[in-house]
C-alpha cells in the first residue's frame, strides 16, 4: 500500500493531467487592484481615515503627542481597574476565578519586555508586569491583570486594522489576548492606506506571529447582528502618535 | 435594417403577442422584420435541465436556420426574451463542441454574435430610446434574472418605458430577486418556487401597478399565473407589448386574467 | 457511533431523527455522512418552507448581511481587479498543486511543524485522535472549520472518549442543541435570540439563571462558559482559511477571538486543511484579505486574522501538526469544467444572496456545504448521484457576487449534465418519465414544420380554461396549477399567424 503523502501528490496529478491542468502560468495573475493608496503613510488624511475606521468598530482613539503618552496610559489604565472594581462579581466571568479584590492598586498591567520605558512613567503605583518569551507569564496570571500595553507593526487605514508581529515591543500573543483592555500604540508613519502596503511591509519577515487586529473581539452569530466584545479583549484603545 | 425575428417557442406556443409585437413595432420604426420559418426553440430548457444530447438537435436547427445573418443576409437577429439570447450567447456553441462539432460551434458564435435580445436591439443597435409609444398606465417592471446578470442589460428595459408617454413607471421592491421560475426548477422544486413566486407577487401589488411587464415571456407566465390565482388585478404583459402600443393603434387592457375575458391585443 | 451528547446517531446516514422537528430546541441530530443526509432537497425544502421561524429568522438574517456586504463591498473602488486577481491565483494554484503542497510542507516542517497527509475523513480522523491521545487528554477545544464538520471530527474523537468543544458561539448553539450547522459562516443562522436563550438555559450548565435573550448578554454567557476551557486547554484544533505554500505560513480569520485563544495558549495545535487552501506567495494575502471579509460578515475587516509559521520558540503551540486532507477534493480537480469549485474561500457570500438559500435555509441541502456553493461543492466531493444541481433557479446571483468569480450556474449545469448520465438506465420512475420527455420535445423543436404542428397542440386546454385561465391540470401538469393559474393557449400560434399575413400580401 502506497503511503498517504504518495497517493494524493499522485491523485493530484493524474487530475490535472499531462500539460498540468492547461491553465495559465503565475505571472499571467492580472494585478490591475491597487498595490498602494494614493496617500502617503502617515499623512493626516490616512491618520483621520484610520480613526473614522477604528470608531466605527467601537475602538477607542486617542490622538495625541508623544510627550503626552503617558498620561493618557494613566488615565486608560486608572478607568479600567476603577471599572473592573465596580463590575466585581457581576461580570460574567467563569466561576472559578474570584472577581479581583486588590483595592490597594490601582490596577494591574502587562507589558512586553521591549516597550519604549518612557511610556509608562505616568503609571506610578500600578501593578507592572514585564513579559517576554523567556519570561512568560501563566494564561491564568494573564486572566488577573487589567490591561496590556504594546506596540504596533504597523495600520492599515482604509480597514482600520493594527497589526502586531511579536516583536519585543508588541510581545507575545498571549499578553494582547488574555487581558481585558488592550492598549495599542502605533506611530503616525506606521499607518498606511492599504492593506496591501501593510502586507507587503508584513513580507519581509512573513514567518513572525501575526495578528491582526480590527477593533474589539465581535460576534455576529446571533441574527447577524455585530455585538462586541467575546473571548478577545473587549476593549480597544488605540493610542496614535502624532 | 433587415432584422430576423427569432421568437422564441413559448412565445411562438403561447404568447404570439409578444412577437407580433415586436414586428409592429420595428416596422413601425423603419424597419424590415423577417420572420425564418424553419426556426423552433434555442434548446435553452433541455440544456439547463442537463440533457445536452437531447439539445444538440434543436441547437442545430436554431443555428442553421439564423446562419444567413452572418453572411450579411440580414442585419441582425431580436429575439423578445432574454434567457433564449442567454442561452444563445454563452450556452449553444458549448454544447456543439462538447458534441464534437466544432464547424457548427463556431457557426453558433457567429450567429451568437449578431443577436440581440429587444432592449439591447433597440438601444445598442438601433439607437433610440423613444419608440413613439403611448401607454397610459401604472406599470412596473420586474428585471428577469438573465436579461439583469447573464445579459447586463442593465436600465435599458426602464428606459425605453420611461420614454412611453403616458406611462407611469412605478418602483418595485427586491426587483431584482428571482421570481422563483427557473424553468424546470418550477416543476422540479415546486414548492420552493411557489414560496419565490408568493414573495414576488407581494411586490408587485404593492405597487399598486395595473401592468406588470418584463423582457421574458416565461418569467412573466409564472409571475402572471400567479397574480390571476391571488385574484389580484394586475396583468402581465411582455414589453414589447407596450412599446408597441400607439395612440394610433392602442393595447386596450381587458379585464384580468381569471375575472372576465382573456385579455387580446390589439390588432 | 454516538454523538456529542451521547444522544443516538442519525441512524443510517438518512435522516434527522423523527422527533427533531425544525424550530424545536434540538436539532437535526448528528448523521453519519456530514456530506449526505436527510430527505431528498424537495422534500426537506418543503419541510422548512411550511417553518414559518426559520423562514423570518433566514429572511432577516440574510437580508441584514445582504446590505452590509453590498456597503463594503461599494466602498472598494478595485474590487472587480480585486476579484480578477483572486480568480485568478486560485487557478494557478490548482495548475500547480502538487508543486507547491510539497514546498508549503518543506517550509513548514523546516519552521518546526510536522505535516500529516490524509486520503479521506477516517484518514483524518484517526490521525488527529492518535496525536490527541499522546497528549493524555480527553478534552480539546476547537476554533470552527468546514473541514473538521466535513470529516464528522467531533463525532469520531468522541469515539475516542474525547470531548471536542466548539468554541465559536454559533458552532457551539448548533453544538449543545445537537444540531448541524446551516450556513457556512453563521452555522446557527437558523436560530434567533430566543431560541439560542433557550437552548443556553437548558444545555449550559454554566448559563445564568437570569440570562436575557439581548445579544451581547448570549455572547457573555458564552466567553464564562468558555474561558476556562481556553485557560486550561492542552490541545487546540482549528482549519486554516490560507496556508502560503512559499514561507509556510497558516492564516485563520475569526471575530471573536476565540480562534486567538485556541491558536495561542494550548501547548499543541492541530490544523486539519483542505489541500486547495493553498496561496502561492505571502503577497497574495493582499488580495484575499481583501475580499474575505467584506464578503463574508460583510465588515472592511474581520476583528481578528492569526497567522503563524510552524512553531515560534517562547511564543505560542510549542508543537504543531498540519493535516492536509484529500476527502474528495481530487475528485473535483479531475473535472474540468467544475475545477474551480475549488476556488472557494468560504466567504458564504453566495449563501447570502441565493433565493433558494435564503427560503429553505441551510439544512434542506443536508450536507455541511449548503447553499449555491454547496449544490456544486457537495456532489463533486462525494461523486454520488444528488438532486442538488437542481436546486437552483440559475438565478446568477451567486456568480455576480462571489470574490473569487465561480461560475456556479454553469457548473450547475455540467452537473445537471451528469445527473442526466447517472440516470442513465435508472428505473426510477421520475427519471424514466424525464428522459423521456424530454427525448419529445427535443424531436419536436429540432425542425420548424414539426414544432409548428406542435405548437398547435396546447390549443386543446383552451377547452378547460375559464376566464382566460386555467386552474387545474392533471398530474404532471399540477406541478404547475397547484400554485399558479396557466393563461388560456391562443387561438392562434405566431407561426401560423404569420404564415397567414405572409399569405395575404
Ligand atoms: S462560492 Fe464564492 S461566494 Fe460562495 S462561499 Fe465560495 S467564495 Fe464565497
Amino acid at each position: 500500500m502506497t503511503d498517504a503523502r504518495t497517493e494524493i501528490l499522485s491523485r493530484i496529478r493524474e487530475a490535472l493531467g499531462p500539460d498540468g491542468g492547461s491553465v495559465s502560468p503565475a505571472d499571467a495573475v492580472p494585478r490591475e487592484y491597487r498595490s498602494a493608496g494614493e496617500h502617503v503613510p502617515g499623512s493626516d488624511v490616512v491618520l483621520d481615515l484610520l480613526i473614522d475606521r477604528l470608531e466605527d468598530y467601537k475602538a477607542h482613539v486617542h490622538r495625541t503627542p508623544a510627550a503626552d503618552l503617558p498620561g493618557v496610559l494613566a488615565r486608560v489604565i486608572a478607568q479600567r481597574s476603577a471599572e473592573r472594581q465596580e463590575v466585581g462579581s457581576s461580570d460574567y466571568r467563569s466561576p472559578d476565578i474570584p472577581p479581583t479584590t486588590r483595592d490597594a492598586v490601582r490596577g494591574s498591567v502587562v507589558v512586553p519586555s521591549g516597550i519604549e520605558e518612557g511610556w509608562l512613567s505616568g503609571l506610578d503605583g500600578v501593578d507592572v508586569h514585564v513579559d517576554s518569551r523567556d519570561a512568560p507569564l501563566s494564561a491564568a496570571e494573564l486572566d488577573e491583570i487589567d490591561a496590556v500595553v504594546t506596540a504596533a507593526r504597523v495600520a492599515v487605514a482604509e480597514t482600520g486594522t493594527i497589526v502586531l508581529d511579536g516583536e519585543p515591543d508588541q510581545g507575545r500573543r498571549a499578553i494582547s489576548l488574555v487581558p481585558d483592555v488592550h492598549v495599542c500604540v502605533v506611530r503616525a508613519d506606521q499607518v498606511v492606506q492599504t492593506v496591501p502596503e501593510a502586507v507587503h511591509l508584513l513580507g519581509a519577515h512573513p514567518d513572525r506571529p501575526l495578528t491582526w487586529i480590527s477593533g474589539p473581539s465581535a460576534t455576529s452569530d446571533i441574527e447577524l447582528d455585530r455585538v462586541e466584545g467575546v473571548h478577545g479583549p473587549r476593549t480597544l484603545h488605540v493610542v496614535l502618535l502624532s | 435594417m433587415r432584422i430576423a425575428l427569432a421568437a422564441t417557442c413559448i412565445a411562438d406556443a403561447m404568447f404570439p403577442q409578444a412577437p407580433r409585437a415586436v414586428v409592429t413595432l420595428l416596422e413601425r420604426l423603419g424597419h424590415e422584420v423577417v420572420f425564418p420559418a424553419g426556426q423552433a426553440c434555442c434548446g435553452q430548457m433541455h440544456v439547463n435541465t442537463g440533457y445536452l444530447a437531447e439539445a444538440v438537435p434543436v441547437v442545430q436547427n436554431h443555428v442553421r436556420t439564423f446562419a444567413p445573418v452572418a453572411d450579411g443576409e440580414w442585419d441582425a437577429v431580436v429575439v423578445p426574451s432574454g434567457s433564449c439570447t442567454g442561452s444563445i450567447r454563452h450556452q449553444q456553441a458549448m454544447v456543439l463542441e462538447r458534441a464534437g462539432l466544432p464547424a457548427e460551434a463556431r457557426a453558433a458564435t457567429a450567429v451568437a454574435e449578431r443577436t440581440y435580445e429587444l432592449s439591447e436591439l433597440l438601444v445598442d443597435v438601433l439607437g433610440v430610446t423613444d419608440v413613439g409609444a403611448w401607454f397610459p398606465h401604472r406599470v412596473t417592471y420586474h428585471p428577469t434574472c438573465h436579461s439583469l446578470r447573464m445579459l447586463g442589460v442593465g436600465d435599458k428595459p426602464e428606459r425605453l418605458l420611461r420614454a412611453v408617454e403616458g406611462l407611469e413607471l412605478a418602483p418595485l421592491a427586491e426587483a431584482e430577486g428571482c421570481c422563483g421560475f427557473g424553468g424546470t426548477f418550477s416543476l422540479k422544486n415546486a414548492d420552493t418556487s411557489a414560496a419565490m413566486l408568493q414573495d414576488k407577487v407581494a411586490t408587485v401589488v404593492d405597487t399598486g401597478a395595473e401592468v406588470l411587464t418584463a423582457g421574458d415571456w416565461s418569467c412573466l407566465m409564472h409571475i402572471g399565473g400567479g397574480l390571476s390565482r391571488g385574484g389580484t388585478a394586475v396583468r402581465p404583459m411582455h414589453l414589447a407589448e407596450i412599446l408597441a402600443s400607439t395612440r394610433e393603434a392602442p393595447v386596450v387592457l381587458g379585464p384580468p386574467a381569471g375575472s372576465g375575458t382573456h385579455q387580446e391585443v390589439a390588432r | 457511533m454516538s454523538t456529542f451528547l451521547g444522544m443516538p446517531a442519525a441512524r443510517d446516514g438518512r435522516g434527522p431523527s423523527p422527533e427533531a422537528a425544525p424550530g424545536t430546541l434540538s436539532g437535526v441530530g448528528r448523521p453519519e455522512d456530514p456530506l449526505h443526509w436527510g430527505a431528498s432537497f424537495p422534500d426537506a425544502a418543503k419541510a422548512a418552507l411550511d417553518n414559518g421561524q426559520l423562514r423570518r429568522n433566514l429572511g432577516n438574517a440574510t437580508s441584514t448581511i445582504r446590505t452590509k456586504r453590498a456597503r463594503v463591498v461599494g466602498e472598494v473602488p478595485d474590487w472587480e481587479p480585486l476579484r480578477d486577481a483572486g480568480s485568478a491565483v486560485k487557478t494557478d494554484v490548482m495548475a500547480r498543486l502538487p508543486e507547491l503542497l510539497e514546498t508549503l510542507e518543506r517550509n513548514v516542517t523546516a519552521r518546526g511543524g510536522v505535516v500529516h497527509w490524509a486520503r479521506d475523513a477516517a484518514e483524518a480522523n484517526r490521525i488527529v485522535a492518535s496525536l490527541v491521545r499522546e497528549k493524555e487528554t480527553d478534552e480539546v477545544v476547537k476554533v470552527k472549520s468546514m473541514a473538521t464538520q466535513e470529516i464528522g471530527l467531533n463525532e469520531a474523537l468522541a469515539e475516542e472518549g474525547i470531548a471536542a468543544v466548539e468554541t465559536d458561539l454559533a458552532e457551539l448553539i448548533v453544538q449543545l442543541a445537537d444540531d448541524m450547522p446551516s450556513h457556512i459562516l453563521v452555522p446557527a443562522i437558523h436560530r434567533n435570540r430566543t431560541e439560542i436563550r433557550d437552548i443556553f438555559l437548558e444545555r449550559m450548565a454554566d448559563a445564568p439563571p437570569d440570562l436575557t435573550d439581548v445579544p451581547r448578554e448570549l455572547a457573555m454567557a458564552a466567553r464564562a462558559h468558555l474561558r476556562r476551557k481556553f485557560l486550561s486547554a492542552k490541545v487546540a484544533i482549528s482549519g486554516a482559511n490560507f496556508a502560503v505554500a512559499d514561507t509556510g505560513t497558516l492564516a485563520v480569520v475569526e471575530s471573536e477571538g476565540n480562534g486567538r485563544m485556541c491558536l495561542t495558549l494550548p501547548e499543541t495545535l492541530i490544523t486539519v486543511m483542505g489541500i486547495e487552501k493553498l496561496i502561492p506567495t505571502f503577497d497574495d494575502l493582499e488580495v484575499f484579505l481583501q475580499l474575505l471579509p467584506r464578503s463574508s460578515t460583510g465588515e472592511r475587516m474581520n476583528p481578528y486574522t492569526s497567522m503563524w509559521t510552524g512553531v515560534t520558540p517562547g511564543d505560542g503551540p510549542q508543537e504543531f501538526h498540519l493535516v492536509l486532507l484529500d476527502n474528495g477534493r481530487t475528485r473535483v480537480l479531475a473535472d474540468e469544467a467544475g475545477r474551480s469549485a475549488l476556488h472557494c474561500i468560504r466567504c458564504s457570500a453566495c449563501l447570502n444572496v441565493c433565493p433558494v438559500y435564503e427560503r429553505v435555509g441551510g439544512h434542506a441541502y443536508g450536507s455541511v456545504y449548503p447553499g449555491p456553493i454547496g449544490a456544486i461543492l457537495t456532489p463533486q466531493l462525494t461523486g454520488e448521484k444528488s438532486d442538488l444541481p437542481y436546486a437552483s433557479t440559475l438565478c446568477g446571483a451567486c456568480y455576480q457576487v462571489c470574490p473569487v468569480k465561480i461560475d456556479i450556474p454553469s457548473i450547475l449545469v455540467e452537473l445537471r449534465a451528469r445527473e442526466v448520465s447517472l440516470a442513465g438506465s435508472s428505473p426510477d420512475t421520475a427519471d424514466r418519465v424525464w428522459k423521456a420527455a424530454m427525448k419529445a420535445a427535443s424531436f419536436a423543436m429540432a425542425d420548424g414544420a414539426r414544432f409548428r404542428r406542435a405548437a398547435r397542440a396546447p390549443r386543446l386546454l383552451r377547452a378547460i380554461s375559464r376566464n382566460g385561465v386555467i386552474r387545474r391540470l392533471p398530474f404532471p401538469g399540477s406541478l404547475w396549477t397547484r400554485s399558479r393559474d396557466l393563461p388560456e393557449p391562443p387561438k392562434q400560434t405566431f407561426h401560423d399567424w404569420w404564415a397567414g399575413r405572409e399569405d395575404g400580401r
